[in-house]
């Protein structure tokens, strides 16, 4: 055998048990992606989406979702109604910090279980500043404490929303109602969004939501509380899929102090409009310019 | 000799390609052994991914609070040394440095190579690589011009394509044994200069671009990034051109190594005096945008996962800087081979996890939320160094075969004919 032909014989080899090793390294991956349907990996972003199309979408959702999760849901797709613009308000004079809010937006949106995650964090605060670095999250024990105060935060749905800005893909974006939303079907999970929010609202999907079926809520949209993959991001929506039909945000109506006000910034004669013009009241991080549809006000 | 026709380049070609492929996999039992080790290295690194987008990215260290970590922050070191790669060029092209220019393509090769683990870093990244296409213009939604991300894209794909004309264009026509055409090249060359500085600005600017991000959003991180790059870049590089001298046989001067070594001696003490303002500024102010830096430096609220890191890449490029100007390039190679050990490892440090991490610490809460890198990721990040090897290597060993006239086209048919 020539020099050659041996060299060539071994390269051959050695490409072949290259394959070989590549296709073992891969091989999870193969076997994922078998799960993945053709109409998912090319589904269009939802602005594209015919009516009929979305309904298609919808359907399928809603079959996959009982496929995985062992319970009927129904996905429904509320607009915002025109003219209607959302804002929300909260006493921090009245808030005590029992983080009811926070555990229904966990119940409400269809929360991964394990990782107990909600829209909502609720910072204890010294009283006597409004220095975030002098609060916290981890807090324990009964409340409300003597010299604390609390600031439950979730997305302040800017108007100016740095999140929307940075995405490469147009994933996330603001809603005629003030709402800013993210199709989960098109984010691809770059997280750049989550590194310019201000205000820790955003949330990635780590792994995949894992929920008990009874527990789920089957009261779904596809812009808000359907249960998300794996991978993409995720945000509070003022609970579009309640609000857009006239009903209050969950956290709202947990609230068992009524320290939260919602409603239609544009009705003049909505209770919000009549905190934001008879109460105290501040925006968080106002100096970053980001114009938030959140606002924080005292009593007097 | 009358000018080619394309046809006879749509025969030449794909032979150049062939020929490519031939010596990218033939060679001594050294070489052999290199590219088993650094094959088998991606091949984990394909694993460890393959299982962080089935699993999810739970799989890693990071999370809610520290949301980029280990690939974001080797991805901005790579741009950095993309960039860096422009230090050969700049000598080479605009001083007419005869010399750099006979090696100019090592530093073309590394950009090459750079902006393909950049690219590798950004896909292992992102929840969705399924979903890549949604980036692409036209058939996806492209965020263009808001988006910093899609900047960078742009400017990071138009930097690997120009590096690829100007290489490839090079070696082609060497291959065929005719001078390049000057049109054909330099103003790509004269481009790319350009262009690197630009990779490198917008990878700062999405960082320095966000205001919920204090330890990010300053103006000098852009100078700071391409100063840096300016670092790690010649280091490399002097590094790299030894061992090619060592194991192949392509003439390598050591003028070209001593320009680097002048270039490197004023850039590291520029990088030094950048980190030092920055230091200034955030503890001097003693507000609270400051708390990163101090968790960064000093630890805080019990936290200090980064300190000694970031004091060992303070020591590595204080100790550079200190070799590099008591050493004679000509006599006492060795201390300055080790001074770019040391600012590789260092630059590494401080624009790649002591960058990136203390951007989410505290958060924008100011919870304090740590990050440790998981080995899965450490699995990933070696088999992402290791593909970058391996283009860095094949590029180096084609480009030798080609200049020392061992891989060219056969004589006009006349083998076919005979």
């Amino acid at each position: 055998m020539s020099d050659t032909s041996r060299r060539t014989v071994f390269k051959a080899m050695g490409a072949t048990l290259g394959a070989g090793a590549f296709a073992r390294a891969i091989a999870p991956i193969v076997e994922w992606t078998e799960d993945l349907s053709l109409d998912q990996l090319l589904q269009r972003h939802y602005k594209e989406l015919g009516r009929d199309e979305l309904q298609v979408v919808l359907r399928e959702l809603e079959r996959k979702t009982a496929e995985d999760y062992g319970t009927s849901v129904s996905i429904a797709d509320p607009r915002p109604t025109p003219g209607v613009s959302f804002g929300y308000a909260l006493n921090l004079t009245m808030c005590i910090g029992c983080r009811r809010c926070a555990e229904a937006c966990h119940i409400e949106n269809n929360h991964d279980r394990a990782t107990d995650n909600s829209y909502i964090r609720v910072l204890e605060i010294d009283k006597g500043t409004v220095n975030l670095s002098r609060a916290t999250a981890d807090y324990d024990g009964p409340v409300p404490k003597a010299d604390k105060y609390y600031m439950p935060v979730q997305c302040h749905q800017c108007d100016r929303p740095p999140c929307v800005n940075v995405c490469p893909v147009e994933a996330t974006w603001k809603e005629a109602d003030g709402i800013v939303v993210v199709d989960y079907d098109w984010c691809i999970g770059c997280r750049y969004c989550e590194a310019a929010c201000p205000y820790h609202a955003r949330r990635f999907n780590w792994t995949k939501p894992q929920i008990p079926a009874e527990e789920i809520n089957p009261d779904q949209a596809y812009l808000s509380n359907r249960i998300r993959p794996q991978g993409v991001m995720e945000k509070c929506t003022f609970c579009l899929h309640r609000t857009r039909r006239g009903e209050l945000p969950a956290c709202l109506e947990a609230c068992p102090t009524g320290s939260r006000v919602f409603g239609d910034l544009n009705d003049p004669a909505s209770e919000i409009r009549w905190v934001l013009e008879n109460k105290r009241v501040f925006v968080l991080k106002e100096d970053l310019g980001t114009l938030p549809r959140f606002f924080y006000f005292f009593d007097e | 000799m009358p000018a080619p026709s394309p046809l006879s380049h749509a025969r030449s070609y794909p032979g150049f390609l062939w020929k490519a492929l031939g010596v990218s996999t033939d060679g001594g039992w050294p070489f052999y052994s290199w590219m088993t080790v650094l094959t088998a290295l991606m091949l984990v690194g394909v694993n460890a991914w393959a299982h962080q987008v089935v699993g999810g990215m739970a799989l890693t260290g990071m999370n809610d609070h520290v949301s980029w970590g280990l690939y974001i922050a080797n991805f901005t070191y790579m741009v950095g040394l993309a960039a860096g790669a422009v230090m050969m060029v700049i000598p080479a092209y605009l001083y007419d440095d005869r010399k750099m220019h006979d090696v100019v393509i090592v530093g073309e090769i590394l950009a090459i190579a750079a902006i393909v683990m950049a690219l590798a870093f950004v896909t292992v990244d992102i929840g969705r690589p399924d979903r890549m296409w949604h980036m692409m213009p036209v058939v996806g939604r492209f965020n263009w011009p808001i988006s910093m991300l899609t900047w960078d894209v742009v400017v990071l794909s138009g930097y690997l394509l120009i590096n690829l004309h100007i290489t490839g264009y090079l070696l082609y026509q060497r291959y065929l044994g005719r001078k390049p055409d000057k049109r054909w090249y330099l103003p790509f060359v004269l481009l790319s200069i350009v262009w690197a500085v630009s990779i490198h600005t917008v990878t700062a600017f999405l960082f320095s671009g966000l205001g919920g991000r204090p330890f990010w959003n300053t103006a000098i991180l852009a100078p700071r990034f391409i100063v840096s790059a300016f670092v790690s870049g010649p280091a490399f590089i002097i590094l790299a051109l030894q061992v090619i001298r060592r194991v192949t046989d392509a003439a390598i001067p050591d003028g070209p190594i001593q320009t680097l070594v002048k270039i490197l001696r004023v850039t590291i003490l520029l990088n030094l005096f950048l980190v030092g303002s920055e230091v200034f500024t955030e503890f001097y102010t003693g507000s609270s945008h400051g708390a990163s830096a101090t968790w960064l430096y000093l630890g805080l609220h019990g936290g200090d996962a980064l300190v000694p890191w970031i004091w060992s890449a303070i020591a590595l490029n204080v100790t550079a800087a200190g070799l590099l100007l008591t050493s004679r390039p000509s006599s006492q190679l060795w201390r300055i081979d080790l001074a770019c050990v040391f600012t590789f490892v260092g630059v590494w440090i401080e624009k790649g996890m002591g960058l990136i991490v203390p951007g989410f610490v505290p958060s924008t809460l100011h919870e304090l939320v740590e990050y440790f890198p998981t080995e899965l990721e450490w699995r990933i990040v070696v088999g992402i160094w290791a593909l970058g090897l391996m283009v860095f290597t094949l590029g180096i060993k084609i480009a030798v075969e080609v200049f020392r006239d061992r891989m060219h086209v056969d004589a006009q048919g006349a083998q076919v004919e005979a």
